[in-house]
């Protein structure tokens, strides 16, 4: 027997969630397309965790009205929805072995012992964890729990599958193992499926689509490649990816690229806007090349601070634009602090925000 | 076919149409009814032939309600039909047979302004169990329709746990306590008026202050509020002293004191002033020796004032020191450290630090004192004398010669107030200011200890103090074996045999004792009471931390309302309103068992709130989105976690059903005798010995329950873990929030 899918849409429609004065989520409206990885991305307190408890029904909206497939769910109890949930904490109950937290949706639904425990199998081997059925919550690792709460929630092959910060209790290279295997899982098994996080690294690694998110509205929603290179504005800029924003001047705008100067600077970069003048610029630390010297280059800076980081040294650089953040991958020739240095920006690390 | 709403139509009615729908005369359980004229009796009937034969035509209505339910059962169960029936049946049928209830009594109409209306009409009895049913399938669909309008998330369960909750409250804690109120407003012929409350009101015989320049006594409420503040502040100073010592000073069997806790759980509240009686009465060892060595000449001190405050104080110092030592542990020792580090010694330091951080603590204990010394009435029962107090004026009130209901109403009335406005104090005020914090962060700091200056006066307070509760536990021990007390000290098993003998007659045994009656009907309605009021005190419990919903805190505040409620005012509200009908129950063992749950539901709410507080939320919703309904997670998740709270609910109600004797008072009967009622019987005789040994029986039996208790809760382990680790840690052990 294997796990299946039904995977269904998700429609948001000017959804508002509010406690008392507090609005926790205001007006939000998206679609999320059946099979699709979408990310919730947002610093805490955004709203992006109460988005996700009003798909599962933990949350009741107060106006809007909320689609899953075609059914209308927005007024239907967390039991009647066809979702299930991995929470941040894993919330594996206590007192049940492996074998009976995985079989527990199957169990309670009316479903055979021998079916439940069969179906409970497979799904245990979807992640490696079969033969560790007998053992209790206690006794596993933070990442075997956490490989544990995923075939639970498959198990009843849900129409939606939800993720509240999966990874955020599990170390560093713990973590890309299995933000990896989530994303096979669910693209194997053609699952819908939302993903919360604050990790914007987490985000662009494992999402079809990103719904950025802050202070209760949505900032921007996009593929991953579209909010690094579109940026609607400064938030989003500087939350996917870090941006040194400055002030720059359209001068040739039209199609997919805009002629910009920064300071003495003009380059091409990728750009929908369509109308000329001045506009705010997103540089990425990556983009910025330094030499030493830099009589006679258009941009130049002075370096204030230098740190080296193994891989790559960090610089802090003032300039004519203001204070830039860089960092630079050539640590075999470092520059050193109080020099003067030339300044060259890669166009594909600088973005310019809004439309 | 909705599910649910076929359930409840069922039940409601088999109760219409199947049981009886009065009280029966004999218990419904004992099932005599069904030979003795079921179903046409006019006394067994079910509604449907007490219409028919018997001319109860009001009844008749009901069925339309019934009627109306059975539209919902195939509608749409989102639609507004479904609400629209449902409200109407449910909210109907339980309005209406309310109605009939309350304005058809045994003398047929209640009021008679109906029957000029209406003209006469038949009388009817209380509500049996088929009204019962009815009563609860009407209510059960009434919530269906609240859930099916979205409220708490549209849950079935708990939208339905919040009616049963609130209809419980309401019938069993506003109903009685209301009725009071009201009999506090009527003369002897049941009219309303306004002077006569305020004439007896403002009796000098409660607010009487002559005592301040004459020897006459004072008004009661002045001795209630005297004798309280008193009992309350030494019984803080008292419990400090023990806690300081427990914790502060580095003595070898300083842990011991913590044996004083469990005292006040097991002792019977009257316990203490019979072994004062036995110390310091006339007769008592104590004033036997004072009279042999010293000439002093025996006299009756002991009952009064002085009396009752040393044996409440006695009663009370360990219900503080329970207060208190989680206050003087809760201070952070790295406060007391920082001041330390800052150039303070150890007295300015517990001058300036540790003593003001204690402070809102002993505000709580003093209220809590204050409070417990209000509502006893074991105590200045036995050792009043002509010290009257609240409580026991009002007990004299109803039982004694006087009979007067409006004067006991009254009575309860001053003395709610004054227990209420306390625990108002205590939860609005006090409660808040708390500066104990337990954070997660490990605080491994080391106290400091007591200044020396106040070591050893508070030693030489607290170990006299220990050694005379040791004498007190001794006498109730040893007191039942000797023949007379104070004239004749030989010893003899005479007590125990009179109160539990057992002898071999013609048909096996024989529970000849004097005590054995009382014995089982206390064990059996206390094993009864205690399931149920841990029930109902976890159920609420679950609702008030788990759940969100419309009137939360009026919940909440209501839940608590029963423990601020002082026994007494229980009992004569208890046979106020429910010696008539709609709900008559005095004289049989339901009563007690409703009194139980009632009175000791705070118990099971509060360990229920403590253990489901520890609980991670996530937990539940894990379960609600794997499809599971709120009643299988209650059922599959969260009782098993909740596993050692339950235990502890059970036994502590199980205790506290034994030992209440200030409500139980007023209620016991022929049939249904209780072990603490039939004691103070005993005391009020003079008949010491049996008294002494029933009580002693009592506490080994509550002994034996309480460690069994400890023993199931020392097992858990406590896991804590560092913080930002993953989830659970062993099994069966508590889990915390995230």
């Amino acid at each position: 027997m294997t796990i299946g899918t039904k995977a269904a849409s998700v429609h948001f429609d000017n959804v508002t969630k509010s406690y008392g004065a507090v609005v926790a989520v205001d007006r939000v409206s998206f679609e999320i397309e059946p099979g699709q990885l979408v990310t919730l991305l947002g610093p805490s307190g955004c709203g992006k965790t109460t988005t996700l408890r009003l798909i599962a029904g933990l949350e009741m909206a107060t106006s809007g009205a909320i689609r899953i497939g075609d059914t209308d769910v927005t007024r239907l109890p967390v039991t009647q929805r066809d979702v299930s949930m991995v929470f941040q904490s894993y919330a594996l109950f206590p007192h049940m072995n492996v074998g009976e937290n995985v079989a527990y949706g199957l169990t309670v639904s009316g479903v055979k012992k021998a079916a439940a425990r069969e179906r409970a199998q497979s799904a245990l081997d979807l992640v490696g964890m079969s033969g560790l059925e007998g053992r209790m919550p206690s006794a596993l690792s933070g990442g075997q729990q956490q490989r544990v709460a995923v075939p639970r929630a498959l198990v009843l092959e849900p129409q939606v599958l939800l993720f509240d910060e999966p990874l955020s209790n599990l170390d560093a290279k713990l973590r890309r193992r299995v933000r990896e295997e989530v994303r096979d899982i669910q693209q194997k098994l053609g699952l819908t499926t939302v993903y919360v996080t604050h990790d914007q690294e987490e985000a662009l690694a494992v999402s079809d689509r990103i719904v950025v998110m802050n202070n209760a509205v949505i900032a921007q929603e996009g593929t991953p490649r579209e909010l690094y290179e579109y940026p609607a504005d400064t938030f989003v800029a500087d939350f996917i990816g870090d941006a040194n924003i400055v002030e720059g001047t359209v001068v040739e705008a039209g199609g997919d690229n805009a002629k910009v100067r920064i300071g003495g600077i003009e380059l091409v970069v990728s750009s929908r806007r369509s109308d000329n003048g001045p506009a705010k610029v997103a540089i990425r630390p990556e983009a910025i090349r330094l030499s030493a010297g830099g009589n006679g280059a258009p941009l130049r800076g002075t370096v204030r601070k230098a740190t080296y980081l193994g891989s790559h040294i960090e610089y802090t650089l003032e300039t004519e634009l203001g204070p830039l953040f860089a960092t630079d991958p050539h640590v075999d020739a470092p520059v050193a602090p109080d020099s003067d240095v030339a300044i060259e920006l890669a166009p594909r690390g600088v973005n310019l925000i809004g439309k | 076919m909705n599910r649910n709403v076929a359930v409840w139509l069922c039940v409601g009615l088999v109760g219409f149409f199947v049981l009886p729908w009065y009280t029966t005369y004999s218990s419904f359980w004992s099932f005599e009814w069904l030979f003795d004229g079921y179903p046409l009796d006019d006394e067994y009937a079910p509604a449907i032939l007490q219409i028919a034969l018997h001319g109860k035509l009001w009844l008749a209505p009901l069925l339309l309600f019934f009627l109306a339910g059975l539209a919902p059962l195939r509608a749409d169960p989102t639609g507004r039909d479904f609400i629209r029936w449902l409200t109407l049946a449910g909210g109907g049928g339980l309005a209406y047979l309310l109605l009939q209830g309350f304005t058809i009594g045994i003398g047929g109409w209640e009021y008679q302004w109906l029957e000029t209306l209406f003209g006469p009409i038949e009388r009817q009895f209380g509500m049996g169990i088929g009204a019962t049913l009815v009563a609860a399938g009407f209510l059960f669909l009434l919530t269906r329709s609240f859930a099916a309008r979205g409220y708490v998330g549209g849950d079935v369960f708990v939208a339905g746990s919040i009616g049963l909750v609130i209809a419980l409250i309401a019938a069993f804690v506003f109903f009685p306590t209301s009725r009071i109120l009201l009999t506090a407003f009527q003369d002897n012929e049941g009219f309303y008026t306004l002077s006569l409350f305020a004439e007896k009101i403002s009796d000098s015989k409660i607010w009487g202050l002559r005592c301040l320049g004459e020897n006459v006594s004072c008004g009661v409420a002045w001795n209630s509020l005297f004798l309280s503040t008193s009992v309350g502040l030494s019984s803080t100073l008292l419990g400090l002293a023990f806690a300081l010592v427990t914790t502060r000073v580095r003595l070898r069997f300083g842990r011991l004191f913590r044996v004083f806790t469990v005292l006040p759980i097991i002792t019977p509240p009257f316990v203490i002033g019979l072994a004062m009686i036995l110390l310091f009465g006339r007769a008592g060892v104590a004033t036997q020796f004072m009279e042999a060595a010293f000439d002093i000449p025996a006299t009756r001190w002991i009952y009064g004032y002085v009396g009752i405050w040393l044996a409440q104080t006695l009663a009370f110092t360990p219900i503080a020191f329970l207060v208190l030592i989680g206050v003087v542990e809760g201070i952070s020792p790295s406060m007391e450290e920082a001041a330390q580090t800052l150039r303070a010694d150890a007295w300015t330091t517990f001058t300036t630090v540790s003593f003001p951080l204690m402070r809102p603590g002993l505000a709580n204990a003093f209220l809590l004192g204050f409070i417990e010394s209000m509502a006893d009435f074991g105590n200045p029962f036995v050792l009043g004398g002509n010290f009257g107090v609240l409580s026991t004026e009002i007990f004299f009130a109803i039982v004694g010669a006087q009979n007067d209901q409006g004067r006991a109403a009254v009575l309860a009335i001053v003395l709610l107030s004054f227990t209420l406005s306390a625990f108002y104090v205590q939860r609005r005020w006090v409660g808040k200011k708390s500066y104990v914090t337990v954070t997660g962060k490990g605080d491994a700091g080391l106290h400091a200890a007591l200044p020396r200056r106040l070591t050893w006066p508070v030693l030489a307070v607290v170990i006299p103090w220990t050694l005379m509760t040791l004498v007190i536990y001794c006498m109730v021990m040893f007191g039942g074996f000797v023949e007379t007390w104070g004239r004749d000290h030989s010893f003899t098993l005479r007590h125990y045999a009179d109160a539990f003998s057992v002898t071999t007659g013609e048909f096996g045994l024989v529970w000849s004792g004097a005590a054995w009656n009382s014995f089982w009907t206390t064990l059996s309605l206390s094993a009864i009471a205690a399931p149920l009021t841990a029930g109902v005190g976890l159920l609420t419990a679950y609702l008030l931390v788990r759940q969100r919903f419309v009137g939360r805190q009026a919940f909440e505040f209501g839940t608590m309302l029963s423990f601020a409620i002082p026994g007494t005012v229980i009992g004569v509200s208890y046979i106020l309103a429910f010696n008539v009908p709609p709900i008559e129950l005095t004289g049989t063992g339901v009563i007690l068992v409703i009194c139980f749950m009632f009175r000791n539901m705070p118990v099971g709410l509060r360990a229920g709130v403590a253990a489901m507080s520890q609980l991670d939320r996530n937990l539940d919703e894990a379960s609600l989105t794997l499809r599971a309904n709120s009643f299988v997670t209650v059922r599959k998740v969260i009782l098993p976690l909740l596993r050692p709270a339950i235990a502890a609910a059970l036994v502590f109600s199980f205790v506290r059903a034994i030992t209440s004797i200030s409500a139980v008072i007023f209620l016991v009967s022929a049939d249904y005798h209780m072990a603490t009622a039939f004691i103070v019987g005993r005391v009020e005789n003079g008949d010491y010995g049996l008294a002494i040994a029933y009580s002693s029986v009592l506490i080994l039996v509550m002994l034996v329950a309480v460690s069994f208790v400890q023993l199931l809760i020392s097992q858990r382990k406590l896991g804590r873990r560092s913080a930002g680790a993953p989830a659970p840690a062993a099994r069966n052990t508590e889990v915390e929030p995230a």
